[in-house]
């Protein structure tokens, strides 16, 4: 009885194993080796999310104008640092022509991108970049100049004084912590009037960070703004602010990235407006200067991809429009 | 009629004691965090914030409820965080994919929440797989079927505008007193009664305390366990009905880490992860520990990294002292 199970099981597994293999050999062989279309991988910090969809169907675009191969993996979420350096390495087994990465923590990347080095296959680095020298560029927003401009908005709209309060998504990663000092800087140096009472992290979660923006509202009554510094963090906000029934003249928000319940927040006035980054030019620009590093062109160190800030007014701008998401 | 005996035996008068002298306990703790947070903060012990505190513990509140019962059975299910997800994303599919009307749609993604209970309780009952790697299996394929299914986007209930009342509509007017944690509340007496009045729940407590004598004494194990992990299935499902309603939008992403933050409130609660030990106040009351602990670490502006350290201790200590009295008695 025992054996017999266990021989079925073994087999089952077996063919389990041999279908993987046979699709794994389908991908790999197509790109690289055949000496056919050059291929990029490209290792980012997401999947899922809106954004590095975005992202990847910019990749896309170029991939189709440059007649590159180009694959577009993430994580589950930006804390699975093992599971990113797993898919670097997978990306480097394939021998790839050229490697576009997103670092979640560029110093555990860092023994993998010394092998990309070694076996002279490029790497560009995008959106939060790599901390490292071996990139040949980074296609990246600035991060700290738009928090600035989000700042500057902010300080627009409540008259130059009062408190102000941050929801920040996590601060480990490069684009957390330079969406947070950017703006915080940008308040330091220019609105003496201006108060920043809190600053709090809801891992870029709707609903942890809707909980931790109404512990901040309940601590500080007199708020007068708060800045979610991406996409999940805005709408906590909002749904905060919702909830507790207050009002965009009580409580003023800027946010970060697009998606629908931000873009609907902006079009009922419940935000005063948002920075988008352009998630398609992120993906564009990244596959684009593989195509140039492969052809041994150089590189500017790094390729500035651009923001907008957005609002009421300028939402449905045709040049707007066409980097929001939803 | 042994079964009957054979399941009151924990609840006999020492028990029940010790059992209620632990739940004064759990309790004064929670009354001690709040005392200190209200002379640590004026702006915490307000209205408006007990609100804020009551809704953020009602999603994992409901999930720590259906939970109880299964780590009652000396089970633990691993799947509800993602689970619920996936709920949300079947009540997207249901209400604004196919047209459903509301009450259907929130049925549907309730029972659909009682379907994935209904096989993690298949798998561990019949196939005999550890719980732990069956709601851990379970807990994967949730996670990545919310995505398929949703195709990586978000859905949106712009088409019902009345789904997001489910959680958000304010019960008293003049106060933001949202019908979710009403639902709490009648969530948490439906399972209080459920666990201590029927037999439903004596047979919980039975297969926990002793399996292979429950058995023996004629009860069929692997019905009521199935039972009792499609029952925890519609609490998934209504806390994924009530996440979604909250955001008015089924998010496929996340809910990995809720499962955990939910076992924590049973835990501390004083349900025995060793089975046949439990109650729903003690749950009802870990919940609340644990939403009151993260909102009044932020109210006093506490860093988000010793945010967590805090809880962390504070799951220690709650289960060490648990374990002394249990010693002690």
């Amino acid at each position: 009885m025992i054996t017999k199970t266990r021989l079925a099981a073994i087999v089952g597994s077996l063919s389990i194993f041999v279908a993987l293999a046979g699709c794994a050999g389908g991908d790999a062989a197509t790109p690289g080796d055949d000496g056919e279309k050059p291929y990029v991988a490209l290792v980012s910090k997401g999947f899922q999310h809106q954004f590095w969809q975005a992202v990847k169907s910019g990749a896309e675009k170029a991939a189709a104008e440059f007649d590159v191969e180009v694959t577009f993996e993430g994580p589950d979420t930006e804390a699975d640092v093992d599971q990113q350096i797993q898919m670097l390495q997978t990306a480097l087994d394939k021998s790839p022509d050229a490697i576009g990465f997103a670092a979640l923590d560029s110093k555990a990347a860092g023994p993998l991108l010394q092998q990309a080095k070694d076996s002279n296959i490029p790497v560009i680095a995008f959106d939060s970049g790599v901390d490292s020298d071996i990139p040949v560029t980074t296609a990246s927003t600035d991060n700290k100049a738009a928090a600035a401009e989000a700042a500057k908005q902010l300080a627009d709209a409540i008259g130059h004084e009062g408190e102000v309060a941050l929801v920040v998504h996590d601060q480990t990663s490069v684009t957390g912590v330079d969406r947070r000092d950017g703006f915080i800087e940008y308040m330091e140096k220019n609105e003496p009037d201006i108060t920043i009472v809190d600053t709090q992290y809801g891992g870029g979660d709707q609903a942890k960070s809707a909980d931790l923006a109404k512990a901040i509202i309940a601590a500080n009554p007199d708020l007068a703004g708060i800045y979610g510094s991406n996409e999940g963090s805005a709408i906590g906000v909002v749904q905060a602010v919702k909830e507790l029934g207050l009002k965009s003249t009580d409580i003023a928000i800027v946010g970060f990235d697009s998606g629908k319940a931000q873009t609907d927040a902006i079009r009922d006035g419940l935000m005063i407006g948002a920075i988008t980054q352009n998630p398609v030019g992120i993906g564009y620009e990244t596959v684009k200067a593989a195509v140039e590093a492969m052809e041994g062109k150089k590189l500017e160190s790094t390729i500035d991809t651009g923001y907008f800030w957005y609002n009421k007014d300028n939402i449905d701008d045709a040049e707007i429009a066409a980097v929001l998401y939803d | 009629m042994s079964n009957v005996t054979l399941a009151k035996a924990p609840r006999s008068i020492v028990g029940g004691l010790r059992n209620s002298l632990q739940q004064v306990l759990a309790f004064a703790s929670l009354i001690g965090i709040v005392i200190f947070f209200s002379i640590m903060s004026p702006h915490f012990f307000t209205a408006n914030n007990i609100v804020s505190v009551l809704t953020a513990a009602t999603v994992t509140g409901i999930l720590a409820l259906g939970t109880t019962f299964v780590i009652i059975t000396g089970g633990i299910d691993l799947s509800i965080g993602t689970g619920m997800i996936l709920c949300g994303v079947m009540a997207g599919v249901f209400l604004t994919l196919w047209g459903w009307p509301l009450w259907a749609g929130v049925l549907g993604a309730i029972l659909f929440g009682a379907l994935i209970g209904f096989i993690n309780g298949f798998t561990i009952a019949v196939l005999g797989i550890p719980p732990i790697i069956a709601t851990l299996g379970m807990m994967l394929v949730a996670s990545g079927l919310s995505l398929v299914i949703s195709g990586t986007k978000p859905i949106y209930f712009n088409e019902q505008p009345d789904f997001q009342k489910i959680m958000n509509l304010s019960l008293i007017p003049g106060t933001r007193f949202p019908m979710g944690v009403a639902v709490f509340i009648v969530m948490i007496v439906i399972a209080a009664i459920v666990l201590s009045k029927t037999i439903l729940g004596r047979y919980t407590f039975s297969i926990g305390s002793n399996e292979g004598a429950t058995a023996l004494s004629g009860v069929n194990v692997t019905k009521w366990k199935i039972v009792i992990y499609t029952m925890s299935g519609l609490f998934v499902g209504l806390a994924g009905v009530l996440a979604a309603s909250r955001l008015s939008s089924a998010q496929p992403t996340g809910g990995m880490g809720l499962e955990l933050e939910a076992i924590a409130a049973v835990v501390i609660g004083g349900t025995s992860l060793q089975g046949g030990k439990g109650s729903i106040v003690g749950t009802v009351i870990g919940a609340l520990i644990m939403a009151v602990l993260t909102n009044g670490l932020r109210i006093i502006s506490v860093p988000q990294e010793w945010q967590s350290v805090a809880v962390g201790c504070v799951i220690l200590i709650a289960v060490y002292l648990d374990m002394l009295r249990r010693k002690s008695s």
